[in-house]
């Protein structure tokens, strides 16, 4: 029978029906960070359980590091209370950590892929939203609270209820200035921030399989703010050739046998969906959003919705984002001056994504009113990006170049905004709040539109911002 | 582990209006800087709270006649974003023992079933019902029933819902699932012993 990798994935993992009609599911990669296990452990302690795959949790260190000066121990005490925290658990219970000193530390969700730890037909779950990420590899990821961490680190299974699957299939070529961020946002956009609940996203279509893993990552990585607890796309020749060669994806003969299973796990083409959904990759504008969340967002050119022309629920929600955002209805969000420029996170954080906005800035200079800073996602690509003197590039346009980690997308670090600044973010939430200022705006964008940005000192079309290409 | 059936929950309500009231607006993400969920309660919604006293105006939170309440009433897709259980646990830790809503982020409405809160839902005629009812009488007993499906605020009783699997945890006490999913072990090695990236590659 045709089956989707969402029920293909399920059923290999499935240890049995619970008696409340759960699925107890086989997770096969757990990963942990400082913030939401410190917690999970203490529960575990108190019932007198260890955790029992210890070698299938793999553990580092991303929300609370500080990027300027990363040395132990932080100037932060509850920083450094956390991490402490997770090396305790880690070295106490068996499980690996990739703290700074391996060289490999970085946003969770950028060590899982880029480790070769993800891997398609696998369940990855993690205390974190945007566990989803790693569903560009092929594999069925979702977030968990810590609770859900507990229960991992216990018994290695959740308690799962079951999930439909929508594909959503992109089509066309990307216009010059889109990017895989310009089409989640769109995605949302239209499906709303939560018509994904009870789903998982299946991205097809020649658009997404043309992408890189690091655009689809960028893609599955918000399904989350979609409502979707889980995106994915299927495993393909590019999924492999990312595979191959990365430290713990299977090597020699073991390749190509993986390599078999993982093209075994992909959709069938004729298998069935509980919803389609198709979408014109060639309609896509460089996207903004303009409100306090991920769905509220216009083409850079595009008018701001009015709420005049909205009833009820929607017409309040508009009133609310235009009112804290400080924007009227129905003007422009390109010329929207900015204060800072962000370019980093789980989302664009990978060196793909500073190659983009590099190119923007090559031989020009941060506006001076604009702090502007790039993140790298992980050691790793620090360092590659610095083989390639992207820093240098960064540097002398103006940019702070920083430590790995989740910086100024959450702000549990110092990295944060201050009063009512606006940041043009290559990050994924525009919550109230989200960058550290219970007041601070955030314009959520590509990382070559924030790059752009931080030149221009105000949101700007970057088909018409000359680029070094 | 002790089990707790959980059938009922009733007590005064706290409306809090609103579409996709995300859980950084519940618990902004300075205070998960801890390694505990202790305290978490006393920054309930803090920025909304501040923001709306520097404007003149009180959060519910705030209001002297909501006090004491142990139900939530909220709109749609409530819980969404992070997925960080430091939401629900703030808002279990300040009193609150259900949440009726339109509908739930799904990691959200998971958290909570591992607190042994139940998020059920109705529909939004209800749910102006219900919020005008407890903001024009914030006295009114509101009282959830899991057996029935139904809420009752004073004398009217509505229809509420929730997933076939949750209402059973609630119902059994079997919402905590770790001990469940301990129960079987040699099933779930067998499951590991099945997948090749676990047992090697053939």
């Amino acid at each position: 029978m045709s089956q989707t990798l969402l029920q293909k994935v399920w059923d290999a993992h499935t240890v049995r029906k619970l008696p409340n009609g759960q699925t107890q599911l086989f997770v096969g990669l757990h990963l942990i960070h400082e913030v939401t296990t410190p917690q999970a452990f203490d529960m575990l302690r108190a019932r007198g359980w260890r955790v029992r795959f210890p070698e299938r949790t793999i553990g580092t260190v991303d929300h609370i590091v500080p990027t300027r000066d990363q040395r132990r121990p932080f100037l932060d005490v509850m920083a450094e209370d956390m991490f402490a925290a997770l090396e305790r658990n880690c070295r106490d219970e068996g499980i690996r950590l990739f703290d700074m000193s391996t060289g490999s530390q970085g946003i969770v969700h950028v060590i899982g892929p880029e480790m070769g730890l993800t891997q398609p037909g696998m369940t990855i779950a993690c205390g974190d939203s945007h566990t989803s990420t790693h569903g560009a590899l092929g594999a069925v990821a979702f977030g968990i609270g810590t609770s859900q961490v507990r229960d991992v680190l216990a018994s290695q299974c959740l308690a799962m209820d079951p999930l439909r699957v929508r594909r959503i299939r992109v089509r066309g070529r990307l216009a010059r200035g889109v990017y895989a961020k310009d089409v989640i946002l769109e995605i949302i956009r239209r499906l709303g921030v939560n018509g994904g609940v009870g789903y998982a996203y299946e991205y097809a279509g020649d658009t997404i399989e043309r992408m890189s893993m690091d655009e689809r990552m960028t893609i599955c990585n918000m399904s989350i703010e979609g409502g979707a607890r889980v995106g994915y796309v299927n495993p393909d020749q590019a999924t492999f050739d990312y595979l191959r060669g990365r430290r713990f994806a299977p090597a020699g003969d073991d390749f190509e046998k993986a390599c078999r299973w993982w093209s075994h796990m992909a959709s069938d083409a004729n298998a069935g969906y509980d919803d389609e959904v198709e979408l014109d990759a060639a309609a896509i504008g460089p996207t903004v959003t303009w409100g306090i969340n991920p769905g509220q967002s216009v083409y850079v050119d595009e008018p701001l919705p009015n709420p005049v022309s909205a009833q009820g629920a929607e017409r309040a929600a508009i009133d609310e984002a235009l009112d804290f955002m400080g924007l009227t209805a129905g003007s422009r969000i390109r010329g929207t001056r900015i204060d800072v420029a962000f370019v980093g996170s789980c989302t664009n954080g990978r060196l793909s994504d500073l190659r983009e906005a590099a190119k923007v800035i090559r031989g020009r200079h941060v506006a001076p009113h604009v702090r502007a800073l790039v993140v790298p996602g992980s050691q790793p690509v620090r360092l590659a990006a610095e083989r390639e003197g992207l820093d240098r590039v960064f540097i002398e346009a103006g940019f702070d170049w920083r430590g790995a980690g989740c910086s100024m997308c959450l702000a549990m670090n110092p990295d944060k905004l201050e009063g009512r600044e606006i940041c043009a973010s290559s990050s994924n939430r525009n919550f109230k709040g989200r960058q550290g200022s219970p007041t601070g705006r955030t314009l959520l964008m590509s990382p070559a539109m924030v790059a752009a940005a931080a030149v221009a000192g105000e949101v700007v079309d970057i088909r018409e911002f000359a680029n070094g290409d | 582990m002790a089990i707790e059936k959980i059938s009922q929950v009733h007590g005064r309500a706290l409306p809090v209006r609103g579409d996709n009231v995300d859980t950084d607006r519940i618990i902004p993400a300075r205070f998960l800087r801890s390694i505990t969920f202790e305290g978490l309660e006393a920054h309930l919604f803090e920025d909304d709270r501040k923001q709306l006293q520097a404007a003149g105006q009180h959060h519910p939170l705030d209001e002297s006649r909501y006090r004491g309440a142990s139900i939530l009433l909220t709109n749609a897709n409530f819980g969404c974003g992070s997925s960080r259980e430091h939401a629900p646990q703030a808002i279990r830790r300040h009193g609150i023992r259900a949440v009726i809503g339109e509908s739930f982020s799904e990691i959200f409405f998971g958290n909570s079933v591992a607190l042994g809160m139940p998020c059920v839902t109705a529909d939004a005629t209800t749910m102006a019902a219900l919020m005008q009812t407890v903001e024009s009488q914030p006295e009114t007993d509101v009282a959830v029933d899991l057996n029935q499906m139904t809420v009752t605020a004073g004398e009217t009783t509505y229809r509420i819902a929730l997933p076939g699997a949750a209402r059973e945890s609630f119902l059994d006490g079997t919402w905590d699932a770790t001990g469940l999913l301990l129960d079987r072990f040699e099933d779930v090695e067998a499951v590991a012993a099945r997948l090749p990236y676990v047992a090697g590659w053939r």
